[in-house]
């Protein structure tokens, strides 16, 4: 047996595991006992919150007709710090971008954040990201996000409907992170106007994540989620049918129709022409379209119902009536020599019609005499109850603005213009307190002068004068169907009341049926329909007159108020008066009469763009501003 | 009758309970490094084509039955047969590097059908044996330079060899033989000097700042002087070696920082740093994982560090963070305790020997398997350079867990039939 002299050894083996087992230990310790903020970094690895994004609301004409839903598409997230290994060279190969794309895209995305994802391409095709989506383990950091863009079936109502896109950068500062970039808000119309009911209200969800950024399942089973709330359906007030008829009578001309249910102040349709195809604004294609709609010349983004101001010519000589009337300057019965010109305060003023002396309110409405309406006027401002044109004035003013004239009617829409009664005080000024008389503002009394009315203004008031006096404020919405809650919300619809006597429409309701019947704009009889309305021959400073109508029928319980403008048309009874006249007919009867079709095609056939091309730069709003 | 009652009633069973219970933790640990929903623990044909569970399980049970079969052949069949084995054992292990399949881009793997086995890592085995043989040969003085070389030269060829094939990882393991040496009479210096250059070499690369470790020499230093203050010889002694010791990692590192960036990367890799992209991501993410799993741990499959593939090498090389993270500081410190409870166990065993070769076989499967424990969770907790070794028995793969069984049966049938041996 050998004899053993190192036995003391064993001691120092074992001394040494013992040494490097306890500097373990008390590392050990330290990481898993003393140490807590791996707990934090572990937890940052693995969960990662995400945005629940909720169906946007679709959209209902008040038929029930779908005209808005949602379809899917895709945009590729990236969250810069873990995409730093990623295989970009695969990306832009996959996804057909240049490597300059990338480093641009990808100083974007760091831009806004280096820890938090954005968009790195927008709406990809389903087949370019199923092919992401096979390789993504490639790209730690690059993730896909189901987006909805938004589709317009009737590729109409464009103004209305509005526009979805991609959020901007104040309104993200100012959601205090509600909004991300990327994230799509309504940019016009409903969308935006009710942008918070469509939208919803985004959920947030816990998920686990595993090296590469995959979802690996949900944190704590779903404890600390919040569900995303869906967006409300918007039962819309328009007749989706009628809007596209109006915009097929519309089309090649400037201008707008609107229609409103008189005894709901609901918006039966609203055109604006030219208008454009909504769906040219989804998706991908957003940006490069918009950018043509912006710089068309005739402006097919604007919306002329609610946006354009006009001088109402003719179509305001009922207001000047009802104002007579009620003021009792003079009677029903009154007469007002016409031969063809107004001598007045050394002006001569023309009558644009040949007929017999007006006698009464009614027969002046049928006629549209100019001479009767300036008298009218006149009576009205040199009312000897009030001691200056001050007050005369100024009531007559008031008269105008209990009808909606002269500010915004409060449509539903992100934008209306006020139109313009001229105040008092803006005659003070211009003319000095006594420098102003009946005879400086005698056009008023023909509707032409400073008065502006918008398109949507002038039918209010038709509705109104249907009504006896009073309406309901115009709007495109009836009923928000909240999907979460499962119920309907109306919004609250109320009366609101003009200041003339319900009597003194009698006569000029009369006034306005002879229009038809017996007057101006008897070419556009509708059989069994009794059309009440006036026509209108707008005189303004840039180019030809504008065509307009504006009625209501039947006329006893109207159930149809509306206003046409076809800009440099012409005569009212030529355009704007058969246009009305056929959507009212179609809407009542759901469909025109056999007589009445050759009256339809000459109207969709019309092309007045030419017109407009030789008179170029013509500003939108015409008249005074 | 009487053999049988002799054979069962010699084998060392805590060995054996420590054995099997740290390759069920194992078992239990990978599953959970590679658990996906429904998946089951003897699935082979799992969804991971590298790594399962069931194929462990396969293993776990051949490792069993050569344990066992090794039980029952004598063992002076290893005694005898040492060198022979070692003799047979070079040319294939050279051989492989030539005709050997290819498997995580190194070619030197054997393959038998879908079994496939690294003889390197039965290298360790072999070489134990013929260290064994050599050192218990009679007038062997491991003091003496003629005998000292054929001892290094027994242990360099396989190194070498292994080395050459590109497994470095698996090459330095046999530089813990000197603890072997060691153990049966090589000068104290040897391991002084060599750990000193070993751990200083590492600890001037690792170290973030050079004065730390100025600072850390000079306050032992210190320390020492204070306490030995009466011998000026031992004071100056001391304080030249605190001297000598941070000149050294200064110019290790002077060294280091004006090297060219490939022979840098050389040195970063035998540290087992990563070199280009990722940097300490393993590390980091294995501190991060056995950090989070605090005193307790998250609890069985519950790790998320481990579940969502966060650690690289999860069920290889960084087992160890998976049950740090599941189990916390307790599961930690049974492993730890279970393998020091091993080796001093099989020490002790060692040490009761009659037999020069049993003792010294005893002392290379303890060296063998602290080397393993030490580098690897010693990377796994960021204080050991990332060298890919497994842990002993806990580790996946077939070829480790076959190789350590082999190497620790052999040490308990020898044990057991320690009192036949006459000598």
């Amino acid at each position: 047996m050998n004899k053993d002299l190192f036995q003391n050894r064993y001691n120092v083996v074992r001394i040494i595991i013992v040494v490097f087992a306890a500097i373990f230990l008390l590392r050990l310790a330290y990481l898993q006992l003393f140490e807590k903020k791996y707990d934090k970094i572990a937890f940052d690895n693995a969960i990662k919150e995400v945005e629940v994004y909720p169906t946007r609301g679709l959209v209902y004409d008040r038929k029930g007709e779908l005209i808005v839903y949602n379809e899917a598409i895709y945009d590729i997230m990236v969250t810069p710090r873990l995409a730093k290994t990623a295989d970009s060279a695969k990306i832009c190969s996959l996804l057909k971008v240049t490597m300059e794309e990338y480093s641009g895209r990808m100083a974007k995305a760091r831009q806004y954040s280096t820890h938090k994802p954005s968009v790195f391409m927008k709406q990809v095709s389903l087949e370019d990201y199923q092919r992401f989506q096979e390789a993504q383990y490639l790209f730690p950091g690059f993730d896909g996000q189901v987006r909805t863009i938004r589709k317009y079936p009737h590729n109409c109502a464009a103004v209305i409907l509005g526009d979805v896109g991609e959020v901007d950068d104040n309104l993200i500062k100012s959601s205090n992170g509600y909004y991300k970039p990327g994230d799509y808000v309504g940019q016009s119309g409903l969308e935006k106007y009710y942008e918070k009911e469509l939208g919803g209200t985004q959920g947030k969800k816990f998920i686990y994540v595993d090296v590469h950024n995959r979802e690996q399942g949900s944190f704590a089973e779903g404890k600390y989620d919040t569900a995303a709330r869906a967006g409300d359906n918007l039962y819309s007030t328009i007749d989706i049918k009628l809007q596209e008829y109006g915009e097929q009578l519309m089309q090649n001309k400037k201008g707008s129709i609107i229609a409103i249910e008189p005894e709901t102040g609901e918006i039966l349709c609203m055109v604006s022409s030219p208008g454009y195809d909504p769906n040219l604004l989804c998706g991908a294609i957003r940006g490069e379209n918009f950018k043509k709609l912006v710089f068309d010349s005739l402006k097919p983004l604007y919306n002329r119902a609610t946006l354009a101001t006009y001088s109402p010519g003719s179509t305001f000589k009922p207001m000047v009536g009802l104002i007579a009337l009620n003021e009792e300057v003079q009677g029903e019965v009154y007469t007002v020599p016409c031969n063809g010109f107004y001598p007045f305060a050394g002006l001569s003023l023309k009558c644009s019609h040949h007929h017999p002396w007006a006698t009464n309110i009614e027969y002046a409405l049928a006629q549209s005499c100019n001479p009767y309406f300036w008298q009218t006027f006149r009576n009205a401002i040199e009312n000897p109850k009030y001691d200056h044109i001050q007050d005369s004035y100024g009531k007559w003013s008031d008269y105008c603005r209990s009808f909606g004239f002269g500010s915004k009617l409060g449509v539903d829409l992100p934008s209306e213009s006020r139109g313009n009664i001229p105040s008092v005080n803006y005659f003070n000024k211009v003319y000095g307190e006594k420098g102003w008389h009946s005879s400086t503002i005698i056009s008023l009394g023909i509707g032409q002068g400073e008065i502006l009315v918008t398109p949507i203004q002038l039918a209010n008031f038709y509705a109104a004068v249907g009504n006896h006096g009073w309406y309901v404020r115009p709007h495109l919405v009836k009923t928000l169907q909240q999907v979460h809650e499962k119920k309907d919300v109306k919004p609250e619809m109320k009366k609101s009341y003009a200041t003339i006597d319900t009597r003194w429409y009698v006569p000029v309701n009369d006034g306005l049926r002879q229009v038809v019947e017996a007057g101006t704009a008897t070419e556009s009889k509708i059989e069994g329909i009794s059309l009440c309305g006036k026509t209108g021959t707008v005189q303004n400073s840039h180019g030809d007159h504008h065509s307009v109508f504006a009625g209501f029928a039947p006329k006893d319980h109207p159930k149809i108020a509306i206003a046409v403008i076809v800009e440099n048309a012409g005569f009212g009874a030529t355009f704007a008066c058969p246009i009305a006249s056929l959507m009212v007919e179609r809407y009542i009867n759901d469909t025109v009469a056999d007589n009445r079709i050759a009256k339809q095609q000459k109207m969709i056939e019309t092309n007045l763009l030419e017109k407009y091309a030789q008179g170029k730069n013509m500003p939108i709003t015409n008249g005074h501003h | 009758m009487r053999n049988n009652e002799k054979f069962t009633g010699n084998i060392d069973w805590l060995s054996v309970l420590i054995y099997l219970a740290l390759v069920l933790i194992g078992w239990a640990a990978i599953y959970s490094a590679v658990y996906t929903e429904g998946l089951s623990p003897f699935n082979t044909v799992g969804r991971d084509t590298t790594v399962n569970t069931g194929k462990q399980f396969q293993w776990i049970v051949a490792s069993l039955i050569i344990g066992a079969i090794i039980l029952i052949i004598d063992g002076k069949f290893f005694v005898t047969f040492s060198y022979a084995i070692y003799g047979i054992f070079i040319p294939l292990l050279i051989g492989v590097m030539f005709f050997g399949a290819i498997s995580h881009g190194q070619r030197n793997w054997i393959r038998i059908g879908s079994f496939q086995m690294q003889p390197s890592e039965l290298a360790k085995f072999t070489t134990s044996l013929a260290l064994a043989k050599y050192l218990s040969t009679l007038n062997i003085d491991i003091r003496k330079w003629k005998d000292k070389w054929k001892a290094f030269a027994i242990i360099g060829l396989p190194m070498i060899i292994v080395m050459v094939q590109g497994d470095a990882g698996s090459a330095i393991v046999f530089v813990v033989f000197a603890l072997v040496l060691f153990r049966e009479g090589l000068e104290s210096y040897f391991l002084i000097i060599g750990g000193s250059v070993i751990f200083l070499s590492v600890i001037a690369l690792v170290t973030p700042k050079l004065w730390y470790l100025w600072v850390v020499f000079l306050a032992v230093a210190g320390i020492l002087s204070y306490l030995n203050f009466k011998n000026r010889q031992l004071v100056y002694i001391i304080t030249g070696i605190a001297l000598v010791a941070s000149v050294y990692v200064t110019g290790v590192n002077f060294i280091f920082g004006h090297l060219k960036s490939h022979q840098k990367d050389r040195i970063n890799v035998l540290l087992g740093r990563e070199v280009e992209k990722g940097k300490d991501w393993n590390i980091r993410q294995s501190i991060i994982a056995i950090g989070s799993g605090g005193a307790i741990g998250k609890g069985y499959l519950q790790g998320t560090q481990t579940k969502l593939k966060f650690v690289p090498e999860q069920s290889t090389d960084f087992i160890f963070s998976s049950i740090g993270e599941e189990f916390g500081f307790a599961g930690s410190f049974l492993i730890i305790g279970l393998f020091v409870g091993l080796l001093m166990r099989l020490m002790y065993l060692a040490e009761r020997q009659r037999s020069k070769y049993s003792r010294v076989y005893g002392y290379c499967v303890v060296s063998i398997l602290f080397f393993h424990f030490l580098i690897n969770i010693g990377m796994a907790i960021g204080v050991a350079p990332v060298i890919g070794i497994p842990l002993p028995f806990i580790s996946y793969g077939g070829s480790s867990l076959l190789a350590f069984t082999l190497l620790l049966f052999v040490f308990l049938r020898l044990d057991s039939q320690r009192l036949e041996v006459l000598r």
